[in-house]
């Protein structure tokens, strides 16, 4: 069995009188794309602040690569390998989609030149090569999204922490995104992704991860999670599976 | 040094001072806590209010407590057009353009009282400015303790209002959620206008309250902006409560230290402790979350 | 990649004024001009590229003038050295500032605050300290030869205000081009993405500061021997700290020749003012103000974002910024 790339061993994290996350524990697996789902307010965007160095857990621990980063700062991490996307899109408005990218092509490429061209090579990858020069707040929603994405993977990241990334696209917007995601995991990149839109993750994802009131509360393949009790529970509301198996019943 | 015969008066005076400084903390807290930029005006305003009581007296021969009638609303009118017509449109919502404009309008209404009046120092005489109160070895000058009692009622009024009144509930709507505040039906940019005019209203208080013990000139203003500054981030950006604590104890502290190193370096200490606190904890004894 | 060839054209242009007028009035402006010029491309490079709006450049200008003038003054140290260490003294009060300030993690309206109150607490230190000669002022001696860093004519002193000036635009156009200029700016649009993307935001933004004090002090060194009186007002004073600001905010925040643009722009603004209303101080200083506002209002991105903002889309170099957010 392949060594994980990460494991999140009982974080825990409260703000105040809400315990967000609750001894959270979860392993990923490198070169696979993983997805962690759950309802509103489960606590997967304070997991992943938790994990790209935003936020220190009150509780618990993070190894990645062997090494624990529990605590460590983002741009720490983000030169270790670990890359995310925001769930509200954060370009450099003032920019060039170029230079927007060229930011983060620049960890690994300390010449402008060369930042500059790497930048317009993911770019292309992403489906942003023909507005390049364009700046970044004339880009629509979609191609915000991608940016983030591009801006992510300029800097070679092994693990990509991708927040929501089909938030707020249309069925043929979401349609071209994710051949994107696959062709990311396809060059060897780690992928965990938050998601709500299920025809994606059940298409993309190889593990899901179902994350309730800020606790796990099942692990497995798509069809696995889709048909646990507890994730139906956690979704529709106590008694909803039963309901539903007693209903397939009648149909 | 030490004994109490020393130390009791210098503690009412730092309280009677420090009332006037968390007055004109108040104005600049209201306007934080609501418009959530810090207004570099603030100063210069109180400098214009300071000439425009001084000219009451001198021309009209009207009591600085009785001009304060009249000069607190006119300046609450000139703070709500400013921030209606000039601040708000030109700032287009951002923190940094707020900075800039806050410090052109400080810029112009200084240099134009400059240009206007020079840089002369002018007093005004009133004939019972140095009564004085005997409270035990303390003797308090008759308007400084005018001036603490204004203070406290302006302080209460305006909790008061902040809390009983439909305006004061929607500023504190608006200071909480803007957006919501919006979605429910409450006029934004009007509420900050209002939120500015009171604040401009407390300078012009604190204007009248000051103008019988203390000079003014063009750059009078300043001086008591820093310490203003100051007393905000120490007792919290947006709250009453903490802008009045925090002023009485400025005040006290001012008048301590000064007792013991001076003037100058009575000053220094201040900016001191406002720059560690800015550091340590912006957002004050009481206040919001920066 | 931007090129340095403007840089040349601009200055090489410039350095000819000495031949072509020897009024010594229009000198004496060009002085000043560049004086605020140079002031402001330090607090450009913090401000407009980095986006952290310094309000008290005075503390880097007035150490650099002082250090330089008490060295001379008090120490008999030659003029030329006294400028190198006052441009390392002014970037050591950057280095104090910038740690305390950046370290705590203050943004925004709380680093405006608290840079003021810096330059003010040095503005009272220096008002009252002995060294610094207190309320009566330093006078540096007149000592009219070019070893102590004093001429006869203005030429040379606009010259060197004019190569002080080149040097600190081959800085900031060596900046742009590199990685450390990226970085900075990314975090003027948006910290926090910059730090997802593994720029360490402290350290890029104390190494700006540090820069940014260094070329201030510059300037107030070269006041310290052009004008050789100082005192507290003149080294620690809002003044300079508000021209050092105002002069590439007019000319364009965030670009290389804004400081030079607006710097030339609010001088002429003052001259006019005090032609038209007679030398009564206050307003020239009022009309600042009010170009002040009137640039954030109408033209947030000066008069560099208007002159480009006229130059066709074709004829736009490929990383023109569309866009300038605050």
């Amino acid at each position: 069995m392949a060594e994980m790339l990460l494991r999140i061993y009982a974080i825990s994290k409260r703000f105040g009188g809400l315990l967000a996350v609750d001894k959270a524990s979860f392993n990923v697996r490198p070169g696979r794309i993983t997805a962690l789902i759950g309802p509103n307010g489960a606590g997967k965007t304070t997991l992943f602040a938790i994990i790209s160095g935003f936020l220190t857990p009150d509780e618990g621990r993070i190894v990645y690569d062997g090494a624990d980063i529990t605590g460590a700062a983002p741009h720490m991490l983000a030169r270790r390998g670990i890359a995310r996307t925001f769930q509200i899109v954060q370009p450099f408005a003032g920019l060039t989609v170029r230079e927007n990218i060229a930011v983060g092509a620049h960890l690994a490429r300390p010449n402008r030149v060369d930042a500059l061209a790497a930048a317009g090579e993911v770019a292309y990858a992403v489906g942003l090569g023909t507005q390049l020069e364009q700046s970044a707040a004339t880009l629509t929603v979609a191609g915000r999204k991608r940016l983030e994405l591009a801006r992510a993977l300029a800097t070679k990241p092994r693990l990509v922490l991708l927040d929501e990334v089909l938030a707020g696209l249309n069925p043929s917007e979401i349609r071209d995104m994710v051949p994107v995601i696959r062709k990311i995991a396809d060059w060897g990149v780690t992928i965990l992704m938050i998601e709500h839109v299920m025809q994606a993750v059940m298409t993309l994802a190889e593990q899901v991860l179902v994350l309730a009131e800020g606790r796990i509360i099942a692990e497995g393949s798509p069809q696995q999670v889709a048909a646990d009790r507890q994730v139906i529970e956690a979704y529709l509301g106590h008694g909803a599976a039963a309901r539903m198996i007693s209903g397939a019943g009648h149909g | 040094m030490l004994s109490p015969v020393i130390l009791v008066p210098a503690l009412l005076n730092g309280l009677m001072t420090g009332a006037i400084y968390a007055l004109i903390a108040l104005g600049l807290t209201l306007i934080y806590g609501v418009l959530h930029i810090i207004n570099f005006a603030h100063g210069t305003l109180l400098t214009a209010a300071m000439f425009a009581a001084f000219f009451a007296y001198a021309l009209l021969g009207l009591d600085p407590y009785l001009a304060g009638l009249i000069i607190a609303p006119l300046f609450f009118l000139i703070g709500y057009g400013l921030q209606r017509f000039i601040i708000g449109p030109t700032a287009h919502g951002e923190d940094r353009n707020y900075l800039l404009v806050t410090l052109g309008l400080a810029i112009i209404i200084e240099n134009l009282l400059l240009y206007v009046f020079r840089a002369d120092t002018r007093t005004i005489n009133l004939p019972y400015a140095f009564d004085v109160i005997e409270i035990g070895t303390a003797f308090l000058a008759v308007p400084r303790v005018i001036a603490f009692v204004a203070v406290l009622v302006v302080a209460s009024a305006l909790w008061i209002f902040m809390q009983w009144t439909d305006t004061g509930k929607a500023i504190r709507a608006v200071a909480k959620e803007k957006l919501g505040a919006e979605l429910v039906g409450i006029d934004v940019a009007h509420i900050h206008a209002v939120t500015f005019g009171l604040g401009t209203a407390c300078v012009a208080i604190a204007a009248c309250l000051l103008i019988p013990t203390y000079y003014v000139n063009p750059t009078a203003g300043d001086a008591f902006v820093l310490i203003a500054f100051t007393i905000v981030v120490l007792g919290g950006m947006g709250s009453i409560l903490g802008a009045l604590v925090g002023g009485l104890f400025v005040g006290v502290v001012e008048s301590f230290s000064s007792m013991f190193l001076g003037q100058s370096l009575g000053q220094i200490g201040i900016f001191v402790m406002f720059i560690v606190i800015l550091l340590v904890r912006p957002s004050g004894m009481f206040g919001q979350q920066a | 990649m931007k090129t340095y060839l403007p840089i040349f054209v601009v200055v090489a242009v410039l350095a000819l004024v000495p031949f072509v007028t020897a009024s010594n009035v229009v000198l004496n402006f060009l002085v000043v001009t560049l004086l605020i010029a140079l002031a402001g491309q330090g607090w450009n490079l913090l401000g407009g590229y980095g986006g952290q709006y310094s309000f008290g450049h005075a503390a880097f200008f007035g150490t650099g003038a002082y250090v330089t003038a008490i060295l001379q003054v008090q120490y008999g140290i030659n003029a030329w050295f006294g400028l190198l260490i006052g441009i390392a003294a002014g970037a050591l009060v950057g280095i104090v500032i910038g740690a305390l300030s950046f370290r705590w993690g203050l943004r925004g309206s709380y680093f405006s605050l608290v840079t003021l109150a810096f330059a003010e607490v040095l503005r009272i230190v220096a008002s009252v300290a002995p060294i610094t000669g207190a309320g009566v002022g330093t006078l540096i001696k007149l000592d009219l030869r070019p070893e102590a860093f004093q001429f006869q004519s203005r030429a040379p002193f606009y010259w060197i205000a004019l190569g002080l000036v080149g040097l600190s635009l081959i800085v900031v156009r060596g900046i742009e081009n590199s990685r450390f200029g990226a970085y900075l700016v990314a975090i003027r649009e948006n910290e926090d993405a910059a730090r997802a993307l593994g720029v360490d935001t402290f350290s890029v933004k104390l190494a700006a500061m540090i820069v940014s004090a260094a070329i201030t002090a510059a300037a107030g060194c070269f006041y310290a021997q052009y004008f050789l009186f100082l005192d507290a007002a003149i080294a620690y004073g809002t003044w300079i700290s508000i021209d050092a600001l105002l002069a590439p905010i007019v000319g364009g925040v965030g670009t290389l020749f804004g400081p030079l643009l607006g710097a030339l722009i609010i001088k002429m603004l003052g001259e006019s003012t005090k032609l038209v209303t007679g030398g009564a101080p206050g307003l020239d200083l009022a009309i600042y103000g009010l170009l002040l506002i009137a640039v954030v209002g109408l033209a947030p991105r000066g008069i560099a974002g208007l002159l480009s903002a006229l130059v066709p889309r074709r004829f736009r170099p490929p990383s023109d910024p569309e866009h300038h957010h605050g």
